[in-house]
């Protein structure tokens, strides 16, 4: 078994770059107790806020209330289901980003969600850190809506027009997939990125393969952004994916 | 099987019906020969009189009675006479014939016709005989009374009758028994199909129900069932094995994983290593996610939940992500990945499951494909029926052709590859995807190695749903032609 997404609880906040373990407010839906304990300690050990709701209902009531940067909502609850309580919250104008958390893991149930205005979708049984570097990613993409044609990580830049990589003002040869994949980790730069979801946004496929794929992506990408270079800007995060980060 | 129930069977209840009508129409026709025998036999004697009566009265006319007395003495006397003359006078004074005395039991019948009795023979042995006439009444009186001895007649009549009866008897006898046999007989038969299909339910699946080979209908319903129950057998052994498949490839990793956990739990061990042990655990239950996840996906595939979302997909494009997906981790085990594209190749599919299919066809190849190796990645038209279709081609050891349709079967692996890491799943998704798309998936020597091809239906006609059954089977290999087809510059 390859070393995939694996985490405890306990060792999470070693997962976590410094600059993550902003406080949050996450509002966690889901009516299994277990599940949601579990989800609530997690969460909080990372250093945020959480709040809990046991069903739909209490779900939507809290989202509208509070303000929440984030909330991980399951699909299937009683009173009211995920998928109505996301569609509610829409359209009461609430923009706070949703993470779908369901058993129901086909592409059907994950174009169902986030057609009723869920942002990201991830099946259960999960990984925490998985979990952890999505809500991450949600809460980021929501602060910088502004289209950006640049971006720059240390000394690494990226031109989204002339589709060209340099590094020290030296030019980066990148084949068509690579620039896309340094794309996302520097859109996402700072963050933890996972294989699943580099493979969901760069790939665009939904299925975790039984080899190391990514990983081999990962060095080939590496080998050509920090090779002669003494600080290296593409780290991995063991148990949880990579992180495109420069360390001061 | 008692007497009793034989005559509660459809078989019986058959074989009486017929008996009815064979009955019916055996006493019909007895009746017509009785009635064509009888009858005849009757008219003739009548007829008989009647001429004589003719005769007798033109001898009348001519002679009058005079001449008559003495032509009836005279006929009355003749040897062997068998017509009966009777001239008397007015007061039933006997004056010739050979009757002594005119009959005091005469019935009269139909117009001067008269049934009656006689006496006749010598004093020591008189018989009463029965006699039939015609009565005239003459001139002064007199009456004449011509007739005949009609015992034979009656004798006959009563043989036949009496023979009619025997043979309604015996056609009634020989019906019962002959329906009780072939009752019993089929009864005997039908109760070994029964007492078969009960002890097959009962769970001995290997019973089979013995054929006469006669030919018949029942042998030809044994027939039947007996294949039935094979196939029935083909499944349940399938079921079986893939529940002990199940057992295996899922128990063993639980297993593990427990084991993974009450070691972490127990003993001296420092933190790292429960952290370790942990972590293993965890990566137990990853392989475990990803088996249920497979098979959920193949179920889903074979129930066709994503049929009405097939859509026109190239694939070209499909193929070339996978390879661009792959390439690198096949460049590093060194093995060389070529990618052989047609222009375009349109089928009608869910692109995500294509994909996955792919992944799972190049994931295997590259599973068994030594360094060195090289893996093969083709799509192209079929030349023979212009169907799309997509290869993947590496240079490991193959699959030996009788394993070739077993290996789409789940959780298959065989022998050699136990101890190489895969859930046994992957190409029975492949297979369970094809099988969606009403696609054929055909295993090949590849000399060396393994040639898996899937051909897809054209996009221009209709989902056929005889392919889906076709895709069940493991195709025969290509034509040499067929398979120079594949480009082999392009890519």
């Amino acid at each position: 078994m390859e070393p995939s997404l694996r985490a405890a609880p306990a060792a999470l906040s070693s997962l976590i770059p410094p600059e993550a373990t902003k406080q949050m407010r996450i509002l966690v839906v889901e009516d299994d107790r277990e599940a949601a304990a579990y989800l609530t300690r997690g969460l909080k050990e990372s250093g945020h806020i959480v709040d809990h709701a046991p069903d739909g209902q209490d779900g939507l009531h809290l989202a509208m209330g509070g303000n929440y940067d984030v909330a991980v909502v399951d699909r299937m609850m009683p009173r009211l289901d995920g998928l109505s309580m996301v569609r509610r919250m829409r359209e009461e104008g609430n923009r706070t980003p949703v993470l779908f958390l369901s058993a129901l893991g086909e592409v059907d149930d994950r174009v169902k969600g986030l057609r009723a205005g869920g942002d990201d979708y991830l099946a259960k049984p999960y990984a925490f850190a998985e979990l952890l570097a999505r809500i991450d990613a949600l809460i980021r993409r929501n602060g910088s809506e502004t289209v950006q044609t640049k971006l720059a990580v240390g000394d690494l830049e990226l031109d989204l027009l002339s589709r060209t990589a340099t590094r020290s003002a030296q030019k980066i040869d990148l084949q068509p997939r690579e620039f896309l994949l340094l794309e996302y980790l520097m859109k996402h730069a700072g963050q933890v990125v996972t294989r699943t979801m580099l493979l969901e946004n760069v790939w665009e496929y939904h299925f975790d393969p039984q080899t190391n794929v990514i990983d081999v992506h990962i060095s080939r990408l590496r080998a050509k952004i920090d090779k002669g270079f003494t600080d290296p800007l593409l780290h991995t995060i063991r148990g949880a994916g990579y992180s495109l980060r420069a360390i001061a | 099987m008692r007497l009793l129930d034989v005559f509660r069977t459809a078989t019986f209840r058959l074989a009486f019906a017929y008996l009815c009508l064979f009955a019916v129409s055996v006493l019909v026709l007895l009746g017509f020969i009785y009635w064509s025998i009888a009858g005849k036999m009757a008219t003739q004697s009548d007829e008989t009189i009647n001429a004589e009566v003719q005769g007798l009265a033109e001898q009348y006319k001519r002679r009058l009675l005079p001449g008559l007395r003495a032509i009836i003495i005279e006929r009355s006397s003749r040897l062997g006479q068998r017509t009966l003359y009777l001239l008397t006078s007015f007061d039933g004074t006997p004056l010739a014939g050979n009757l002594s005395q005119w009959p005091p039991d005469a019935k009269a019948t139909a117009q001067n016709w008269i049934n009656f009795t006689y006496i006749r023979g010598p004093e020591d042995d008189r018989e009463t005989r029965p006699g039939r006439a015609v009565q005239v009444v003459l001139q002064g009186g007199f009456k004449l009374l011509v007739g005949r001895d009609v015992s034979e007649v009656n004798a006959v009549e009563t043989t036949i009758r009496s023979t009619l009866l025997w043979a309604l008897a015996i056609t009634g006898f020989f019906g019962v028994a002959g329906g009780v046999w072939i009752s019993r007989n089929v009864i005997r038969r039908l109760e070994v199909i029964n007492r078969t299909s009960r002890e097959i339910m009962s769970g001995d699946l290997t019973r089979r129900i013995p054929v006469q080979g006669n030919r018949d209908e029942l042998d030809d319903l044994a027939k039947n069932l007996n294949e039935m129950l094979e196939q029935i057998e083909r499944l349940m052994m399938g079921m079986r094995e893939v529940a002990d498949n199940i057992a295996h490839d899922l128990r063993t990793p639980l297993n593990r994983l427990r084991n993974k956990l009450e070691g972490a739990m127990i003993g001296n061990t420092s933190r790292e290593e429960t952290v370790q042990a942990l972590e293993s655990a965890i990566g137990e239950a990853d392989g475990l996610i990803s088996t249920f996840n497979s098979l959920l996906l193949i179920a889903e595939a074979e129930t066709g939940a994503h049929r009405d979302t097939l859509e026109l997909v190239d694939l070209n494009e499909i193929v070339r992500d996978i390879a661009d997906l792959y390439t690198p981790a096949a460049e590093d085990r060194g093995i060389s990945f070529k990618l052989l594209a047609a222009s375009r190749v349109m089928v009608r599919g869910n692109r995500s499951l294509l994909a996955r299919a792919a992944a799972n066809l190049v994931e295997n190849a590259l599973k068994y494909t030594p360094e060195g190796g090289a893996v093969t990645v083709s799509t192209f038209i079929a030349r023979d029926d212009d169907r799309p279709a997509f290869s993947v081609r590496d240079t490991g050891p193959g699959i030996p052709e009788d394993d070739r349709e077993r290996v789409l079967d789940r959780f298959v692996r065989l022998e050699r590859s136990r101890n190489t890491p895969g859930s046994g799943l992957g190409l029975s998704l492949v297979a369970a995807v094809a099988r969606m798309h009403d696609a054929t998936i055909a295993l090949e020597d590849a000399k060396p190695g393994l040639l898996a091809t899937l051909s897809f239906p054209r996009v221009e006609t209709v989902l056929a749903p005889s392919i889906a059954a076709q895709a069940r089977r493991v195709l025969p290999a290509p034509t040499k032609a067929q398979r120079a087809r594949e480009p082999e510059t392009q890519g």
